[in-house]
């Protein structure tokens, strides 16, 4: 019998139908397993320096935390549609889509925060402007306030982003667990710190009041702050000083993952590979591997071997310093391949393997 | 694939203005700090204007006092009678000294003092690319250098850097701002008459939401600068058609990924719509082999076969004769094969990678630099960097 398009589909786990829409009456919060890192966290927020992989990180997460038949949103609030881009499906609305499931039957739902579109929701709630709003649209308006109050764009997204985290239907939470791809590490602390910045331009008002609801759930144990980083010196430097940062204004620094990692070539107790892999030893082992061993194979292998041995060890600085934070540290791999979907469920297991999910 | 040259284009005199574009985390600062450094050392006047140099990058560069003005660097070859200067933007001091040279002292400090400018000036999206740009205007008219490199902002598209400066002009003398902070006017006024009718609704309802503190400090940070200098948007077309004169040329980094080649590929056709000069693509951190004739597939089987040697050694437990090698040896010469074999898997992908960017974009003049083991973060990194950017 040839397969037909939908067989193909079932074969993949993880491809869903984007399209599938969000139907939260019929299921809700599971029980948990209680043995992940993070239990009682509802809202993970992923940060790092930009091209450290927030967005892969955060969806991995997001899958990870979905898996044995939980369910999970990830959200995108910096309009990138990298969550699409990602899952290779079309553009992502202003509202909740099931874009993958996660081993053993959870669902990872995307949301992409649109701050003109969340801006007019509350505008609507508390004025309910009806087609006034767009008019406001039309004059670029709604564009103007977000624009022209950097703390009030934040309100907005960080505001979604915590309502999705404490949606209930039917009596329990819509989702086990929200994960935010979130502004770069440079950011995050004033973005999550909406409170001083709004205090300082919207003194009155319901969005005041809205953002001291939005801190008392970002100041609470319900959330974590994660820092994705490379074992690079300008990363490494930002995770540092963005814990720092982080600590002193409160918020609640969660975990470190360290992405795009290198194996070391052998165990760790001998790492210096460069020294020791001589001439005549890798000769003999060429030889025993069935490979003409002849001179210019032999130093380039060798000066292969020592490059990846001042990486590894460029790297194993970058280590101590992100162990030094005293925070949960998390590893992943370097995918030679590049990334497609197949890589992200291995980079979701490899953080449940750790312990993150 | 066409070379791109490096030499050619630092060396000749009509280039003077060269930018550094691509998405974050490319190499655009490594890029620009090398090429001013290399094109200093072959003879020419040198500043290189760096937004967010590593940390030990500007201390080697001598970037410790965060001025805003160019900096000489030392222990620069300068027999040639070239130098170079250095210098980190600092944008909201820039965005200060624009204030500070057009407004009389009291009402600068009336400007300084506006909370809306305060937080315009540290936190708007896109002030750093205006401001860049802005900087790249005044180092421009000192005439003191016959070359400026400049690296541009961290943003994740390089697009923000042609786009945000414009989107600040445009904002900030946009007919919203001007409606909001001259409203007395909109009543009587033919063309904005329509508006009138919603103008009190909005106006109500965005001082409810942002409070009308902020508001009202729109509205006098406008007035304070519309009686002192001209528009906004005239200052930001003026610097943005240096990047179209004659003698300036883009240079766009990527790394040999498909996220930032597609980055790079928006950027070149956006350049073409622009009519600003593109000098080519520099390709930053590519992997390569000298041990290519070793193929991958046959790397993984000498060490798949070394790896179940290395078990049966220690199986049968006993001292390996003579001339035997140990397990262990035999484990590390297997690791070495399989990293090699993975080295060929990244070097395949980039190759892939480039030649898609190459066929889609022929005309693009394209260099080389390769992933050195470790940053860069002083100037012989930064030479060596110079050095595969001008012979490849
Ligand atoms: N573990 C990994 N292995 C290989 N490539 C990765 C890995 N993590 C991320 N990438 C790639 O690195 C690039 C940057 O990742 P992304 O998640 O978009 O970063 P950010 O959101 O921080 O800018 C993307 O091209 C992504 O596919
Ligand atoms: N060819 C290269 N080989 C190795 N490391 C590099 C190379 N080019 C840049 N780097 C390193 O990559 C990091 C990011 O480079 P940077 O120039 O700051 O990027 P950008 O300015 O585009 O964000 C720095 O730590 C730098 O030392
Ligand atoms: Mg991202
Ligand atoms: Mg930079």
């Amino acid at each position: 019998m040839p397969t037909t398009r939908d067989d193909r589909r079932a074969e993949r786990p993880g491809r869903t139908r984007w399209t599938d829409a969000v139907n939260t009456s019929t299921t809700g919060a599971r029980t948990t397993d209680g043995n992940a890192d993070w239990e009682g966290v509802r809202l993970h927020v992923v940060s790092g320096k930009g091209g450290t992989g927030k967005t892969t990180v955060a969806a991995a997460l997001a899958l990870a935390l979905a898996s044995g038949g939980r369910r999970t949103l990830l959200v995108e609030v910096e309009g990138r549609q990298g969550i699409a881009q990602l899952f290779d499906c079309p553009h992502l609305p202003y509202e909740d889509r099931k874009i993958a499931v996660a081993p053993g039957g959870g669902e990872v739902y995307a949301l992409a925060i649109d701050p003109e579109e969340a801006l007019l929701e509350y505008l609507d709630m508390f004025y309910h402007l009806g087609r006034a709003g767009k008019g406001l649209k039309k004059l670029g308006a709604i564009d103007f306030a977000t624009t022209i109050a950097p703390g009030l764009r934040d309100v907005l997204l960080t505001g979604k982003a915590c309502e999705s985290a404490r949606r209930r239907t039917h009596g329990r939470f819509a989702y086990d667990a929200v994960v935010m791809d979130a502004p770069p590490t440079g950011r995050i602390a004033r973005f999550l710190n909406v409170n001083t910045e709004v205090a300082g331009l919207a003194k009155f008002g319901p969005i005041h009041t809205q953002a001291e609801a939005v801190m008392g759930v970002i100041r609470s144990p319900q959330t974590a702050v994660h820092l994705v980083t490379l074992l690079e010196e300008m990363p490494v430097q930002e995770t540092v000083d963005g814990v720092t940062e982080l600590r002193q204004s409160g918020l609640p620094a969660g975990g470190v993952v360290i992405n795009m990692a290198r194996p070391p070539l052998q165990a760790e107790d001998e790492s210096d590979t460069g020294q020791r892999l001589t001439p005549e030893l890798l000769e003999a082992g060429l030889v025993a591997g069935g490979i003409k061993p002849t001179r210019p194979l032999i130093s380039s292998l060798l000066a292969e071997a020592d490059e990846h041995a001042s990486r590894i060890e460029l790297e194993s600085t970058g280590r101590a310093l992100v162990r030094g934070l005293d925070l949960p540290v998390y590893e992943l791999p370097l995918l030679a391949d590049g990334m497609d979907l197949g890589g992200l469920y291995r980079l979701a297991e490899a953080l449940r393997e750790q312990g993150m999910a | 694939m066409n070379r791109l040259e490096i030499d050619e284009l630092i060396d000749d005199p009509g280039t003077r203005i060269l930018v550094c574009c691509g998405s974050g985390g490319v190499g655009k600062t490594t890029t620009a700090a090398a090429l001013g450094l290399r094109a200093a050392e072959r003879g020419r006047n040198v500043v290189v204007l760096t937004i967010d140099p590593a940390r030990r990058l500007a201390q080697s560069m001598g970037l410790t006092e965060l001025d805003n003005t160019p900096r000489r660097v030392v222990d620069v070859d300068e027999t040639k009678g070239g130098s170079l200067h250095a210098m980190m933007l600092d944008m909201k001091r820039t965005f200060d000294e624009i204030v500070e040279q057009h407004a009389d002292p009291e009402r600068a400090q009336q400007i300084l003092d506006n909370p809306f400018y305060q937080s315009l000036s540290s936190s708007f999206a896109g002030t750093q690319e205006y401001m860049a740009m802005e900087k790249l205007g005044q180092l421009h008219a000192t005439g003191e250098w016959d070359l400026i490199v400049v690296d541009t902002p961290p943003s994740r598209s390089a697009l923000d850097f042609l786009d945000a400066p414009q989107r600040l002009g445009s904002f900030l003398d946009g007919r919203l701002i001007r409606i909001l902070s001259a409203p007395a006017k909109v009543g009587g006024r033919g063309a904005l008459k329509f508006l009138s009718a919603g103008m009190g609704l909005m106006t109500g309802a965005l001082s409810k939401v942002v409070g009308t503190h902020l508001l009202t400090d729109i509205q006098t940070f406008v007035a304070a600068l519309d009686t002192t200098f001209g528009g906004f948007r005239k200052r930001a077309d003026a610097t943005y058609k240096l990047l179209q004169a004659r003698g300036t040329s883009f240079l766009v980094v990527a790394a040999p990924e498909k996220d930032a080649l597609r980055e790079a590929a928006y950027f070149v056709d956006r350049l073409g719509t622009e009519r600003m000069p593109l000098a080519g693509l520099v390709l930053n951190r590519v992997h390569a082999t000298r041990a290519g004739r070793l193929s991958a597939e046959r790397s993984l089987a000498a060490a798949e076969a070394l790896t179940e040697q290395a078990e049966s050694a220690e199986e049968a437990g006993g001292e390996p004769d003579g001339s035997a090698s140990r397990p262990a040896d035999l484990r590390l010469v297997a690791g070495l094969l399989t990293l090699h074999a993975e080295r060929l898997r990244v070097i395949d992908r980039e190759e892939r990678m480039r030649t898609r960017f190459t066929s889609i974009h022929p005309e693009v003049w394209v260099a080389e630099v390769p992933a050195l083991p470790g940053d860069v973060h002083d100037l012989d990194g930064l030479r060596v960097i110079g050095e595969s950017l001008g012979t490849g």
